[in-house]
């Protein structure tokens, strides 16, 4: 056994030694343990795809139907993002199922984009038969090397007696802490192996792993000391805030104190868009305001986030002038990028109330003004065009306005990567937290169609919409497949520019206009969706474009619409590559 | 840049974890993904049952020294990291040396140079002796060189093992590390909490 022994039953009296006993009456196989621990973990649905090395474990599954909902994708990445999508829309832990061999490094893209966005993921990938481990058999790939850098924790198990524990394992580190995603690798003949099991004992405690950091409350007074001296504070969250679910506690601080407040893409809608001290979106192609004043405020307290490159340009123009506060879960953040002056080491769902308790109430009227003053420079220079635009040619700006006339901010948007994901992140209006899903710290296109499936999974009460680019819908188009086969509701919202359209942009703005393989061909949308029996829309022109996205948001079910809008429209603001914030262009 | 290099210094990384597969390699993809070069890596059990330790020797800067340390440590599997310059370690290496046996017979200078640096037999065959001495890196290095001229066969070093100077051994530090950041019994599933005895395999 590589894990730690499980803790043995202490037989006391006759009795208790009968109840142990008792429940194990007649031995499973390893594939049916396997089920067993995911519906004792409270998983409902599961996205996999099968093949020979994990045949077992959908034999099993033959007879769960009741309780596991299977949902059979078209491409093992499809599962992994929808996974994703799964867990970002519910809070719970995604789990996916794939075969040996190319099943499971079909995974590997998922599993890099879970592990930097902090996403709780259970892979569970089927091995070739452990005696054949290490002989290059039919479908062997040495998945846990593979792997190791982009999960949290990966294991495999060549026996069946070890699953219990292993899935145990899994799903505590998945969930706990900064969460992660861990695989589960078996290999067939642990699947097969009858054994008779104990009751599933769920983990919550490995010696070696403190995913709850004790908070020291000197860090957390002297945090409260500089934050109530502060004239100029200013807050930057990010996903940290929906992880610890301290959605509440994040806004009563806030509201307390005072201190305008700006997100990372990744913790978009943990304060409604429309809240006054919400003062927009940081980073590369973020707002005006938040950018130029993180290089002028006194105090900046960062919540939840990483300061990721995108977010802070260069670090020697970063906030020189500032004094940093840093509440973080995870350690290895704190002074990585970004030295912090106090580093407040924590669940922020524990440390804000703390926090917040020693605070003064503050509202800060001039330094709010600021905000407001940048925000109306930006509105003349650039959100007024991209919002309502004076010429013929529909712009991705005008398409999610009207979107969100619609969906009043109920919807949760799911983007893909480029311009559109850009446009959508600081246009769109989310109303409720886990509204927002997008790949932000890998990048991945290809990841909205499925993600946007898996959401709808773990959020079936709630419209989801997917905002895709001509390029990133073609990356993972096979899951209309998916689509059609389970009848899930879905809306794609298909922003056509007819280019790769970022790309383009670089290109245009630091390459001369050498537009290099970025004109990209599509095939007709609405017939290739009503080929999977969805239907679809193409809209080119701005009078229509409110009926047709009615129409969408109307439709029963799926709903593909895909408008034109201009080819060659850039984002901006933008801070270039190697500038500091505070040089964000306009134009 | 150059101020960075200037600063770099040799630091031991000492990591107590648990003993399972995989996790050498979790732990070096975390200096080769840097591209740090590692010099000495040593790994046994240490002294308390079930916990490995970990010796990593690197010529680093303190600053990225501490993030390093701190991303193992953040590994699962890892109980706990400690960093430490030379001057806060005793530490050793043990190097072994093969020479033919007729030299050592014949050549009574080549005895003195042994005994000189405190070397000590290992095997003795017809055809070759082992010797064995352990020191840092200069001494192993000196009997090194002063053999060479004799016909010196083979050589081979560990890797270095330290010892923390002002440490009361691990298991101080892991009572310690206990009490200060306990590890409370808490389920963070509340699913799982409701539904105790929700099933039986
Ligand atoms: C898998 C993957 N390959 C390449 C890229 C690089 N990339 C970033 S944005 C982009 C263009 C996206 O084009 P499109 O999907 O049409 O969206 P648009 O920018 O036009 O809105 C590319 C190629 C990426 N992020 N992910």
């Amino acid at each position: 056994m590589y894990l730690n022994p499980p803790p043995q039953p202490v037989p006391t009296s006759p009795e208790t030694a009968v109840a142990t006993a008792l429940p194990s009456t007649q031995p499973l196989s390893g594939a049916q343990a396997t089920l067993h621990a995911l519906l004792a973990e409270g998983v409902d649905t599961v996205f996999g795809y099968p093949g020979g090395a994990i045949i077992p474990i959908y034999d099993a599954l033959y007879d769960f139907k009741e309780q596991l909902n299977h949902v059979l994708v078209r491409h093992e990445q499809g599962g992994i993002h929808a996974a994703q999508g799964y867990a970002r829309s519910s809070g719970k832990v995604g789990v996916v199922f794939a075969t040996s061999g190319p099943g499971a490094t079909n995974l590997v893209t998922g599993l890099a984009d879970a592990l930097i966005d902090s996403t709780p993921l259970v892979c569970i990938t089927g091995q070739v038969f452990a005696h054949l481990l290490g002989t290059d058999a039919f479908q062997e790939t040495d998945i846990i090397n593979i792997t190791t850098p982009i999960t949290k924790w990966n294991h495999q198990v060549t026996d069946a007696s070890e699953i219990p524990e292993a899935l145990a394992k899994a799903f505590y580190i998945a969930r706990s802490g900064r969460p992660g995603p861990v695989l589960i690798d078996i290999t067939k003949n642990a699947q097969m192996q009858k054994a008779e099991f104990p009751p599933y004992q769920p983990c919550n405690h490995i010696r070696s792993y403190r995913p709850r950091p004790l908070v020291r409350s000197e860090y957390v007074a002297q945090a409260a000391a500089l934050i109530n001296q502060a004239k100029r504070p200013l807050v930057l969250w990010g996903q940290g805030v929906l992880l610890g679910q301290a959605e509440q506690e994040f806004k009563q601080f806030i509201e307390k104190s005072g201190i305008p407040a700006a997100w990372t893409i990744l913790g978009a809608g943990a304060l409604p868009t429309g809240h006054p001290l919400n003062v927009g979106m940081l980073g590369m192609h973020g707002n005006y305001g938040p950018n130029v004043l993180t290089n002028e405020c006194d105090v900046l307290i960062a919540i939840g986030m990483r300061f990721d490159d995108r977010v802070t340009g260069r670090l020697d123009k970063y906030a020189r002038q500032a004094q940093v506060i840093h509440l973080d879960i995870d350690p290895t953040e704190i002074d990585k990028n970004v030295k912090a002056t106090v580093p407040v080491w924590g669940d922020c769902k524990e440390t804000l109330p703390l926090l917040t308790e020693l605070v003064e109430a503050r509202t800060h009227p001039e330094w709010r003004q600021r905000f407001r003053d940048h925000d109306a420079e930006e509105i003349a220079a650039v959100i007024q065009d991209e919002l309502f635009p004076t010429s013929d040619e529909l712009t991705m700006g005008e398409v999610i306005q009207q979107l969100n006339e619609l969906t009043q901010g109920e919807a949760i948007i799911v983007t893909d990567v480029g311009q559109h994901q850009m446009v959508a992140c600081r246009y769109a209006r989310l109303n409720h937290t886990r509204s927002n899903i997008t790949s932000g710290g890998l990048g991945t296109m290809g990841f909205a169609l499925p993600a946007a499936i898996g959401a709808k999974y773990g959020a079936p009460e709630r419209t989801v919409v997917a905002v895709i680019g001509d390029g990133g819908i073609q990356m993972t188009i096979q899951e209309l497949g998916t689509i059609m086969q389970t009848g899930v509701n879905v809306k794609i919202l298909l922003l056509n520019n007819q280019f790769l359209g970022m790309v383009r942009q670089w290109q245009e703005m630091f390459h001369d206009r050498r537009y290099s393989f970025v004109d990209i061909a599509s095939p007709d949308y609405v017939t290739v969706a009503s080929g999977y029996s969805i239907a679809g829309r193409r809209v080119e022109y701005r009078p229509e474009l409110q009926a047709a996205l009615r129409e969408m948001l109307e439709h029963p079910g799926s709903f593909l619409l895909e408008v034109m809008v201009t080819k060659e429209n850039n984002i901006f603001p933008m801070v270039p590559q190697g500038c500091g914030v505070g040089e964000i262009r306009l134009k | 840049m150059h101020q960075q290099s200037i600063d770099r210094r040799e630091y031991n990384i000492t990591a107590y974890t648990e003993n399972q597969v995989g996790l050498l390699n979790r732990i070096a993809i975390i200096f080769s993904r840097r591209k740090i070069n590692i010099e000495s890596l040593n790994t046994s059990p240490s002294e308390v049952e079930g916990i490995h330790r970990f010796n990593i020797v690197v010529v680093e800067t303190e600053d990225v020294v501490r993030k390093i340390a701190r991303q193992i440590e953040k590994q699962v599997e890892v109980l706990k990291v400690y960093f430490n310059t030379n001057e806060d370690v005793i530490w050793q290496e043990m190097a072994l040396y093969k020479v033919p046996t007729d030299v050592i017979a014949e050549r009574v200078i080549v005895e003195r140079l042994l005994r000189e640096h405190g070397a000590r037999v290992v095997v003795i065959r017809k055809d070759y002796t082992v010797f064995e001495t352990t020191g840092h890196r200069e001494e192993t290095d000196k009997l090194l060189t002063v053999l060479q001229p004799y016909g010196l066969i083979e050589f081979v070093r560990s890797a270095r093992i330290a010892i923390i100077k002002d440490s009361q051994g691990f298991h101080h530090k892991l009572r310690e590390f206990e009490r200060t950041e306990p590890s409370p019994e808490v389920s963070e599933n509340d699913y799982l909490n409701s539904r105790d005895k929700v099933f039986t395999m």
